[in-house]
């Protein structure tokens, strides 16, 4: 592309970016409009975009320029990983940043405005890209979202975000969106000031609402580009008070060192020093503000180039995938699409799964047996929406509406219409057993029957079915509306439809899938089984509740190990370890089960019951450890033995046991593969996130070592800690990674 | 100049909008003058009802001459108007319905107090009716549903609408606190509910700013919707030039018949409606806009103002007007209300109920000799004419194979219309009808057809002879 004369042919294709040329406004005055065809930031897109930029500054008559995508539902959604990961030293990463860095610099230094119109994901590089413009309008849509999610993939926003955002929404408000990458809908955006202008959506007109919405933006971008080209609009910001004190007080030094010391504290306290990503935000942005503009740049580059080598990116964005992988629906499209939804049991978890339902317009019947217990789980629903609107993102509106989708009953009205049933009753098989006759009895041929279990075979709960083709195990994590795993279970008899449609109903529900075989305690109960019996055992040998929640929260849980006890219920807890222990035998040993009998005997249950290994109180934040436990530790006290009980030999203690029976469900079959591995582990038990699940832990501390660790329990302790036969095949040879 | 009026108008346009905005429903109806050549619509075993006359009051800008004023008081200058008009012996009418958008808690059954002060018979039963601006044409369906139905035979219809003062409460809590505080017993409970009270109870309510269900105000619904149609800033401009400028050809010609002048207590007679001013599109280009701001195109001078006024009109079987000697306007052949999505097509209606009234009563857009459409903004207007023009439209959204066609300008609201003349929302929908029946008696046509988009829904209505 050279000069003016192609231009006047129109439309100039290349590979990621479409440049629609004369957008003629009066005589010779034009705004080029550059509109993306990918959504990621390349390599190709970017030397394109110079390319482009370049004529734009040759050619006189291009006053401004807009810059826009076709792709719909998002502006650039970021780098392309693909590109970070082949990058084999942190030096090629941090070149990577530098040209970006570049190619913003000229956007930001240009002579010419160029106006930014979002529409749709404006994620990453995206964004950074966006605030290199010197306009920014967006739509006023739900799809439309701005963040910078590299801290979630261990990285710093690489191409001048740390430098720009400070300067743009002022410190406080920078690091809030740099720290936590959570996203930004436009509006707040727009409140925050890093939108300039906000377009609503528009309905059907001429075109389709999405099509007539984005040539809309085009148009009214179009506009602001002129106007700026011509000085009858500016680009400065009128700052709000608030913000124009901020901003003084972030001009002086001293307080500036106080917002990065207590950022700084908050952040440690937070990550445990395990996640390096933020940490090397605050110093990056530290480096621009008190050191001036070359050095921040070089700081981003550099910092940017070491974090993407780091192991713990190299987790989270093994997470990362492995999320977009379970999104998906392996056993394809379901004959009949689920429209109508039954849930039994109005319990926590039932009242729950109704809500993650109805809010995705499923028409959902939650029936209970009695009219308390319904009422409370109607209430949970109402008030899961309600917090919606509370926080904005509902209209009391809209959560009336989607209300409307729920039938609370007593009794099987409706259940002739239901396309899935999915029973969420107390954790008896008799029980189980009875409801599925009796749903049996009502329900169309097509539909099929979900049981949430956490640790009841399928297969078990099947066999009183007349169609256990139709039969599948849903488990859900509590609280359903928060924990975004899904475990499905299929026995030998479930057909591939059936599974295709419980996959797309937890799609539909926001979940994140993994499918398992059935099996005692499936996969991830199965995974914890060990782990708590050893946290049983470590206790026995004397540490007390709050050392050992300290000692595997330092490793990366987010919820300590004595905690998670309680927080599942000891009665739970005890049930669930009798039945393992019966299947598994002495490998699900260590911790004594009487431990567990006593709490449930005395009353100390865990949170629900205001009582377990610590004392709950409404409204009180710091919990105390339950005294009334002494007595009960006492008794059941084993003697330490000091050769394994460091702190980090406790932490190893309970993740060694973790990690072998996960590969153990590999080796077995229960898990399909390491990826659903992993996901499930981190995203349903809490696995550290920074080690990227189990199996990828093996991959990075090594199967070798792992094996070591193993042998050297066993040895103390014996069988249950014998390594499976997976990670012996992967210990002897060193090349074999569960992750490529 | 756009005067102060609109200055007026902007300076509460942000929450005055709201009934505009809104309603699901859409009316169309049609009217018919004296069968004559064409095919006539009488349906068997239906009786055939009439409109006998209808008069308004002048429509004002609020805050000028009605200001002082309540409803009930405007409601009843136009059913005196319309008693002296036509002379019928009040013990005849057998029932009264009135609509009303903006309810006076005092007077919540309007319809009724403003029979009684109006000399009606205090035998006569009246209701209010409420469906946002096509709420008199709610009154006159009502009222044709009760003769068609043999329930009577003689029924008035009308609307009322005072903007220049509306309902302001108390806050949800301080109402609460006062409630509560009636049936506190000793002084101590009245006391200590009385120091529970904090700044923040003051806060007034005003009436509500938005769509319920959508919380966005008309004004920005119909800026959306033009943006949707690309309908350009300078045609809702000149537009709405037009439709002034027609206006006050209407006025000055001696054309608004229906109007019937009133003696404002302490204030002279008003006998002209004052909304009427044509303007430039140069002085109409300077204006911002009013709701999307700042790159929106709908403004003060190209949406309809807040306006005072009432309506009313005579409805028979036409068996009883001949009766009575009556010569019928016109006769009221078919109506139709259709609703859809409140958020992005909440002005489209009368797009949708065109058709649907025509095929209902077996006559093409070429049979129409007059349109009369509700003007709400002009970009309503517009983005509505477009819609009917698009067969991408019809086949999309509509389910039909084709588009229905845009009416021809030159007979579509050529005495102005709700832009100019003002749109006192409850009474427009009579206004409408009775300038249709005068249009078709003047230009000799034959049917006319009336069209209004509401918060919430549209109706239409077709006028035959």
């Amino acid at each position: 592309m050279s000069c003016g004369g192609m231009w006047c042919r129109g439309e100039l294709c290349r590979v990621g970016l479409r440049v629609k040329l004369p957008c003629l406004l009066g005589s010779w005055f034009m705004v080029l409009i550059c509109c993306f065809q990918v959504n990621t930031l390349s390599k190709q897109l970017s030397s394109e975009f110079t390319d482009i930029m370049n004529e734009i500054w040759a050619n006189e008559a291009v006053k401004s320029a807009v810059l826009i995508s076709s792709k719909p539902g998002s502006f650039i959604a970021g780098a392309d990983l693909d590109m970070i990961e082949a990058c084999k030293t942190s030096q090629e990463v941090a070149q990577l940043s530098q040209e970006g860095q570049k190619m913003l610099e000229k956007i930001e230094q240009s002579p010419k405005p160029v106006v930014a119109a979002i529409s749709g994901s404006c994620l990453g590089g995206g964004l950074e890209l966006a605030i290199a413009c010197h306009y920014r309008i967006a739509t006023k849509e739900k799809k439309t979202v701005l963040a910078t999610p590299e801290v979630l993939l261990g990285l710093l926003p690489g191409a001048g975000g740390t430098q720009r955002l400070p300067k743009m929404v002022g410190l406080p408000a920078a690091f809030d969106i740099m720290l936590t990458g959570r996203n930004i809908r436009a509006d707040r955006a727009k409140k925050m000031g890093l939108v300039d202008q906000l377009v609503d959506p528009l309905g059907p007109g001429v075109k389709s609402p999405e099509a007539r919405t984005i040539e809309y933006l085009e148009e009214v971008a179009i506009d602001f580009a002129r106007g700026l080209a011509n000085r009858t609009v500016s680009a400065k910001r009128s700052k709000g008070l608030m913000q124009k004190l901020t901003d003084y007080a972030m001009a002086v030094p001293f307080v500036r060192q106080q917002v990065y010391k207590t950022v700084e504290n908050k952040v440690r306290k937070q990550t445990k020093g395990l996640y390096p990503a933020p940490l090397k935000i605050i110093e990056t942005v530290k480096a621009g503000l008190d050191q001036g503009h070359d050095a921040g740049y070089l700081a981003e580059s550099q910092n940017f180039g070491q974090l993407a080598v780091t192991k713990e990116s190299k987790a989270l964005l093994g997470l990362y995938r492995g999320q977009v992988y379970c999104k998906k629906n392996k056993f394809g499209t379901p004959q009949q699409e689920v429209k109508t939804l039954a849930v039994l049991g109005a319990g926590l978890m039932g009242a729950g799964i109704a809500q993650v339902s109805v809010d995705k317009g499923l028409k959902t019947i939650l029936k209970d047996t009695a009219q308390q217990g319904l009422d409370r789980g109607q209430q949970q629903v109402f008030k899961g929406l309600n917090s919606k609107v509370k926080k904005k993102s509902l209209t009391s509106f809209e959560r009336d509406s989607i209300l409307s989708n729920l039938t609370g009953q007593l009794d099987y009205k409706g259940f002739e219409k239901a396309d899935m049933v999915i029973e969420a009753v107390f954790e008896d098989i008799n029980i189980k057993h009875k409801v599925l006759k009796e749903v049996e009895a009502v329900i169309p041929a097509h539909c099929v029957f979900a049981s949430n279990t956490s640790a009841l075979p399928i297969s078990q709960i099947a066999a009183v079915s007349k169609r256990p083709e139709k039969v599948i195990g849903m488990h859900y994590f509590s609280p359903v509306d928060r924990m975004q795993l899904l475990e499905i279970i299929t026995t030998d008899k479930t057909s591939q439809d059936t599974a295709a449609s419980a996959v797309a109903v937890g799609l539909k529900q926001g979940k994140i899938v993994i499918v398992v075989k059935d099996g005692p305690g499936f996969y991830t109960t199965r995974c914890l089984g060990p782990m708590l019996a050893e946290v049983v055992r470590v206790l026995q040998e004397g540490t007390d509740p709050k050392k050992i929640d300290a000692i595997s929260t330092a490793f990366g849980f987010p919820v300590g190990a004595a905690t998670l006890i309680d927080e599942v219920g000891v009665d739970v807890a005890t049930h669930v370890a009798e039945d393992l222990g019966k299947a598994f035998g002495e490998r699900f040993g260590g911790g004594s089960i009487e431990l567990f009998k006593l709490m449930v005997e005395k009353g100390f249950l865990g949170r629900k019951a205001g009582k377990g290994f610590y004392i709950y109180q409404e409204g009180v934040k710091n919990r105390s450890v339950n005294s009334g436990m002494d007595e009960i530790l006492a008794r059941f006290k084993l003697p330490a033995k000091p050769e394994v009980c460091t702190d980090e030999d406790i932490q190893m203690r309970l993740v060694t046991r973790f990690v072998n029976e996960a590969a153990m469900c590999l080796q077995e079959g229960i898990l399909s593969s390491p990826v659903e591995g992993d996901i499930g582990a981190v995203f349903g038990l809490g696995f550290p996130p920074c080690l990227g699940g189990p199996f990828r832990y093996v991959d990075s501390y090594g199967a070798k070592q792992l094996v070591d660790k193993l042998r050297k329990y066993e040895a103390v302790y014996g069988s249950q800690f014998t390594p499976c036969q997976l990670l012996l095949d992967y210990a002897n040879n060193p090349s074999k990674k569960f992750h490529q | 100049g756009l005067p102060r009026s609109y200055r007026v108008f902007r300076g509460i346009s942000s929450w005055s909008f709201f009934k505009l905005a809104g309603s699901l429903v859409n009316i169309t109806s049609l009217l018919a003058v004296q069968p004559k050549s064409k095919k006539t619509l009488t349906k068997s075993g239906v009786k055939n009802i009439v409109v006998v006359e209808g008069v308004r009051i002048p429509f004002l800008q609020s805050g000028t001459s009605y200001a002082d004023l309540m409803p009930h008081d405007l409601a009843r200058a136009a059913l005196q108007g319309l008693l002296n008009r036509t002379s019928v012996p009040r013990e005849v009418v057998d029932y009264i319905v009135y609509g009303t958008v903006i309810q006076e808690v005092k007077t919540s059954n309007v319809a009724r107090e403003a029979a009684l002060g109006a000399g009606f018979s205090d035998k006569t039963p009246a209701h209010t009716v409420t469906m946002a601006c096509i709420s008199s044409n709610q009154a006159m369906t009502t009222g044709v549903g009760m003769i068609a139905a043999g329930q009577c035979d003689v029924v008035v219809a009308g609307g009322v609408e005072l903007m220049s003062d509306v309902p302001i409460r108390h806050s949800r809590k301080m109402r609460k606190t006062m409630l509560t505080l009636n049936r506190a017993k000793t002084l101590g409970q009245k006391l200590s509910l009385l120091s529970k009270i904090r700044p923040d109870y003051f806060a007034p309510e005003l009436p509500a700013v938005a769509e319920f269900s959508t919380s966005e105000t008309m004004g920005h619904s119909a800026d959306r919707l033009a943006a949707a149609f690309a309908v350009s800033r300078l045609e809702q401009d000149e537009y709405a030039l037009r439709s002034h400028t027609l206006a006050k050809k209407a006025q000055d010609g001696g054309l608004l018949l229906d109007v019937v002048p009133f003696k404002v207590p302490g204030k002279d007679t008003v006998t002209k409606d004052n909304g009427i001013r044509p303007s430039s599109m140069e002085q109409m280009g300077k204006l911002k806009p009013a709701f999307v701001k700042p790159y929106g195109t709908v403004t003060a001078a190209n949406s309809s103002f807040l306006t005072d006024g009432a309506s009313a009109v005579l409805l028979m079987s036409e068996e009883k007007a001949l009766a009575m000697g009556y010569k019928p306007k016109a006769y009221l052949r078919d109506f139709v209300y259709v609703s859809q999505d409140p958020k992005d097509q909440l002005l489209l209606g009368p797009t949708y109920a065109t058709p649907k009234v025509l095929e209902k009563a077996g006559l093409t857009m070429a049979d129409i000799d007059v349109f009369e459409f509700h003007e709400a903004f002009a970009g309503q207007i517009l983005a509505n004419l477009k819609a009917m023009d698009s067969d991408w439209f019809a086949q999309n959204y509509m389910g039909r194979k084709s588009k229905v066609g845009a009416p021809p300008l030159e007979k579509f609201n050529t005495w102005g219309g709700s832009l100019s003349l003002g749109h006192p929302f409850a009474a427009t929908g009579c206004r409408l009808v009775m300038t249709t029946a005068h249009s078709l008696k003047k230009e000799g046509g034959q049917y006319g057809l009336v069209a209004a988009c509401a918060a919430g829904g549209l109706p239409k209505c077709v006028l035959g002879p």
